[in-house]
């Protein structure tokens, strides 16, 4: 089969779906790779490039969506793009699809296959594949760049002989795949980097991040991440306000302030107030990454770069991923690549559209015109649990309360054994003559005394322990010993028999008890 | 006069022994304490001697000089491995020779009534030739004789059981018999019967005192030791080995009260009392109560038992070798298949060379590890693995989410998530070592069965567990040269 990829025709996109490396890889899954003329110009990879790569180049993109059996692009497919669908074609791309009722209706009416890559789940086994994440890395580095070209100042602090630089304050709200990208970028030019996160349990993230979370004074909320496929999802009202009086504090001593925070098939929460941005130092950067949404602060503007009347600058591109084309084509490449791979698991060149993988359902949004979305949810939950609460600590008090409880329970277990014991013990001496009763006080002793010496016995040296208590029970040597001397024959036969077996034992036991114990070492 | 230094040695005798087995406590003392033991057997041989067991004394000694040169051939030949057979065939001479000293109790008071019965009184009675046991019979009265014959009945039954069962035991430990749990048909209640049968002789006997009803009981309560053993598998052989231990201490004691003999009921009590704790030790460390062990097998499952998704993934020993090299923390997780393997000594060889290299290595000893209580323990010991670094279950199961390697060799049900995770499977509750927690799980295993109790181990399929397939010490071996 053929795999296609046209040239993006969304203005001011620089991506490509396929480059030269991804094309080698997909010859090997036994693909033939097409693609259109230029396409891959403007992310930095020519013609020729392609060419030597065993990819044939299609003049025209009628001709190439009628050659390819599979099309492989980066954006959201628009009208035409979708009409030149035939049935039986595989579409891999963005596709928006809770966005884009229209697309899906006439992709289904083609007949046609639509692989969404943003509907790929987050389980581990489709990490390879998740463009969304791998987009969503370069926007995080690329949003702290286009903050640092739009600063006036360093990121990281110095002392020079022309006098101290601070370093940069950078809050980064939304610890996300962009957001941890953005610290890491951040941390690493040497700003000092703040993040918050709706998300307590991705602190230990953040701060391995090199990056301090910024934890609010609530209590109540405890968001399970597993349960959401690893999103964050709405905020209580309580939650909010706590959330934004935290920012209005922080807000006058930052520098830079790139937000990040999405919710799935929503408009952006407003997250950074006009009053806030009154109150940066002018000379202070946003840097909007939800600007696509609405953006987190209000005033941003969608594609456009601003400066407030206090001189913030606000940034609110949309199109980080294309600002570094050949990156992010690599990458998206990438993920196309192991797309097909799991849909060629026989590397047969044929595609093998599997339903009941949990992936590829998830993914597929329109299939033999059907449409498939919303996919059922995957089978597998993407981000560990929460941990159970902790067993509360006790106080003092209660502490005390439960040994004085658990006391009392062993005094009155140990009373009421006691009583028993001494009840049937007054009852077998009431029928048993004197002489027994003696030596019955010596056995119940005797038992007394081995249940206090035998719990001491550490667990190492139980076999020792059996084998010196085997030994010991030899002791029945001196009931024979006194019965040897009888002037029956049977008698004196069946004495010397057991003689001589508890002589075996005896030696057999201690000796053998006393080379296991030779062999316990302290290193 | 030789009946005072008698019962003084006697005491001195118990006393000993008690710490002989409270010595048991640590591995320095216990060093000490069997030396306790083997003076306090000795004191009371001689005391019993050249007190009341006079009479044929000469014939006693060679006995017993001819069996301790047995005991002590044995005792130095066997392989440690061998161990829980050797402990169960001496339980067996213990359970026997009880049973034939109950016997000649029984025969003893038969003669003493004849000899009575020719003389009018007992005063007068020419008691001479008779043994010293003789004598103490013919004080009785009516009462105590009847008690008397409550006990030897008790010692002879006890005894009877612990000697079958032990013969069974060992031929299981040894592989003589099959380790599976094989029952006649009609299963307990052929033992319910055999017991029931002994009650009734008990009160035939008390009543009649021949020798009939003594030795159907004796039949019957051989048929028990040996039906009840076989009806117990492989891996709750700690049980049945300690049930056993604790036996042989009631016969003896049991007989101690026939022949009125302090030291016997003392010493009986003591290693009857220690053989029960073992017994509840075991059971406990498996969740399951002691009643259910000695009914033998497991109870089915009570519902669905969770499916194991996932697969076995195999590792060669490159890729345990590596990250053996790359781990600072390691714990070992012994189980009978290393004893079964014979693997001790490549495992203390691995121990040494990783050690020496400055990581950390430990053992984690499961309490029913092995087929005897403290089985790992000794053959660590025996490989000369330092003991200190030998811990128990409760010491070292916080410490697996802090370490970087766990190894499992030969052990299964001991180290199966299932019983924390799933309350349907038949092993849930019982404690096991968390070495799942672990960054990585190396299981070193023969092949891909199930353990004794037959459940599927989700461990294996876990994403930080790797199979190591082969014998354990061929495979050990192989690894050895690559740890540098």
């Amino acid at each position: 089969m053929k795999i296609g990829t046209p040239k993006e025709t969304f203005d001011g996109e620089n991506r490509v779906a396929m480059t030269p490396d991804s094309a080698r890889q997909l010859q090997k899954l036994g693909y033939d790779c097409l693609i259109e003329k230029g396409a891959g110009a403007a992310a930095g990879f020519s013609d020729a490039a392609y060419k030597e790569a065993g990819v044939e180049i299609v003049k025209t993109a009628a001709s190439l969506w009628k050659a390819a059996d599979i099309i492989a692009k980066v954006r959201q497919p628009n009208e035409t793009e979708l009409k030149r669908l035939t049935k039986g074609k595989t579409l891999i791309s963005f596709f928006n699809p809770a966005g884009n009722e229209e697309g899906m209706e006439l992709a289904k009416s083609k007949g046609a296959n639509v692989i969404a890559m943003e509907m790929v789940p987050r389980i581990s086994r489709a990490q390879k594949m998740d463009a969304l994440s791998s987009m969503a890395n370069i926007a995080g580095y690329r949003a702290v760049i286009e903050a640092g070209n739009n600063f006036g100042r360093f990121f990281t602090g110095q002392v020079t002989a022309a006098g101290k630089v601070p370093p940069a304050k950078v809050l980064i709200v939304g610890a996300g795949v962009a957001g941890l990208a953005a610290i890491g970028t951040s941390t690493s030019l040497g700003a000092i980097t703040y993040a918050f996160d709706v998300r307590p349990e991705v602190a230990e993230q953040v701060e391995s991040m090199g990056a301090e979370f910024v934890y609010l004074d609530f209590e109540e909320d405890q968001q399970d991440g597993a349960a959401t496929g690893g999103y964050a999802s709405v905020q209580s009202d309580e939650f909010r306000e706590a959330q934004l009086a935290k920012f209005r504090e922080l807000a006058p001593e930052m520098d830079i302030v790139i937000t990040t925070a999405l919710i799935p098939n929503r408009e952006a929460p407003e997250l950074w107030t006009k009053d806030m941005v009154e109150a940066m130092k002018p000379g202070s950067v946003i840097v909007d990454l939800a600007a696509e949404k609405g953006g987190n602060c209000k005033l941003t503007v969608a594609d456009e770069k601003i400066v407030t009347p206090n001189g913030v600058t606000i940034i609110g591109y949309t199109d980080f991923p294309s600002r570094m084309a050949a990156q992010s084509s690599s990458l998206f490449a990438t993920n196309i690549r192991h797309m097909m791979a799991d849909l060629t698991p026989e590397k047969d060149g044929q595609i093998n559209h599997d339903m009941e993988d949990d992936v590829i359902r998830g993914a597929t949004v329109t299939y033999e015109g059907e449409i498939t979305f919303p996919p059922p949810p995957p089978k597998v939950q993407a981000i560990a649990a929460q941990k159970k609460p902790e067993v509360k600590e006790l106080t003092p008090e209660e502490k005390k309360a439960q040994e004085v409880a658990a006391f009392k329970a062993q005094t009155k277990q140990q009373f009421t054994l006691l009583g028993v014991g001494g009840a049937l013990m007054l009852l077998v001496g009431l029928v048993a003559p004197a002489s027994f009763m003696q030596h019955f006080i010596v056995f119940v002793l005797a038992i007394f005394v081995g249940f206090q010496v035998i719990w001491n016995v550490s667990h190492s040296l139980h076999t020792p322990l059996m084998a010196i208590t085997n030994a010991i029970s030899s002791i029945i040597i001196v009931g024979a010993l006194m019965q040897i001397g009888s002037g029956s024959f049977l008698v004196i036969l069946l004495a010397a028999l057991s003689v001589f077996m508890a002589g075996i034992n005896i030696f057999g036991g201690f000796l053998v008890t006393r080379r296991m114990l030779a062999m316990f070492q302290k290193s | 006069m030789e009946f005072g230094f008698t019962t003084a040695a006697y005491v001195v005798a118990a006393v000993l022994f008690i710490l002989a087995l409270g010595g048991l406590s640590n591995q320095e003392s216990a060093k000490r304490a069997v030396w306790y033991g083997i003076v306090g057997m000795a004191l009371a041989v001689f005391a019993t001697l050249v007190g009341p067991g006079s009479g044929l004394w000469l014939l006693s000694i060679l006995l017993i000089i001819g069996g301790g040169l047995i005991g002590q051939y044995v005792a130095q030949r066997v392989q440690m491995t061998e161990m829980p057979q050797l402990v169960a065939a001496m339980h067996s001479l213990v359970g026997l020779a009880a049973v034939f000293v109950g016997f000649n109790a029984h025969f003893e008071i038969g003669n003493v009534a004849q000899v009575m019965a020719i003389a009018d009184s007992a005063s007068q009675a020419d008691l001479s030739d008779l043994g010293a046991f003789a004598k103490l019979i013919a004080k009785k009265t009516a009462a105590e004789l009847a008690i008397l014959h409550v006990e030897l009945f008790l010692g002879i039954f006890i005894g009877a059981i612990t000697f079958t069962g032990s013969v069974v035991a060992y031929g299981k430990l040894a592989g003589k018999v099959t380790s599976a749990a094989t029952k006649l048909p009609g299963g307990h209640a052929l033992n319910a019967g055999a017991a029931a049968l002994s009650l009734i002789c008990l009160i035939w006997y008390t009543s009649s005192g021949g020798l009939f009803p003594l030795i159907l009981m004796t039949l019957a309560a051989l048929f028990i030791g040996y039906h009840l053993i076989m009806g117990i598998g492989g891996a709750d052989m700690p049980v049945v080995v300690s049930m056993l231990n604790s036996y042989s201490g009631w016969a003896a004691a049991a007989i101690g009260f026939s022949l009125g003999n302090d030291l016997l009921i003392v010493v009986g009590a003591l290693v009857g009392s220690s053989g029960a704790i073992l017994s509840y030790i075991m059971c406990k460390a498996m969740n399951r109560h002691f009643v259910s062990v000695i009914l033998g097998g497991f109870g089915g499952p009570q519902g669905e038992q969770m499916a194991v998704e996932g697969e076995q993934i195999a590792i060669d020993a490159d890729g345990v070798a590596a990250a053996l090299n790359d781990a600072d923390s390691i714990i070992i997780i012994p189980g009978y298949g290393m004893a079964v393997a014979q693997a001790q000594q490549s495992v203390s060889e691995l121990v040494r060379k990783l050690r020496a290299k400055g990581k950390e290595v430990r053992f984690a000893i499961h309490p029913v590890a092995g087929r005897l209580p403290g089985h790992m323990n000794v053959l660590l010991a025996e490989a000369k693995v330092p003991y200190d670094i030998v811990l128990e279950m409760d010491e070292i199961n916080e410490d697996f989410p802090d370490t970087d390697v766990a190894i499992v060799i030969g052990s299964n049900d001991i180290v199966n998530p299932a019983a924390q995770e799933d309350p349907n499977s038949p092993i849930a509750g019982m404690p096991v070592l968390e070495c799942w927690k672990a960054k990585q799980v190396f299981v070193s295993k023969r092949g891909q069965g199930t353990g004794y109790s037959g459940i599927e181990n989700p461990l294996f399929f876990k994403e930080n567990t790797r199979m190591f397939y082969g014998d354990a010490k061929a495979s050990l071996d192989k690894l050895l040269p690559m740890i540098d």
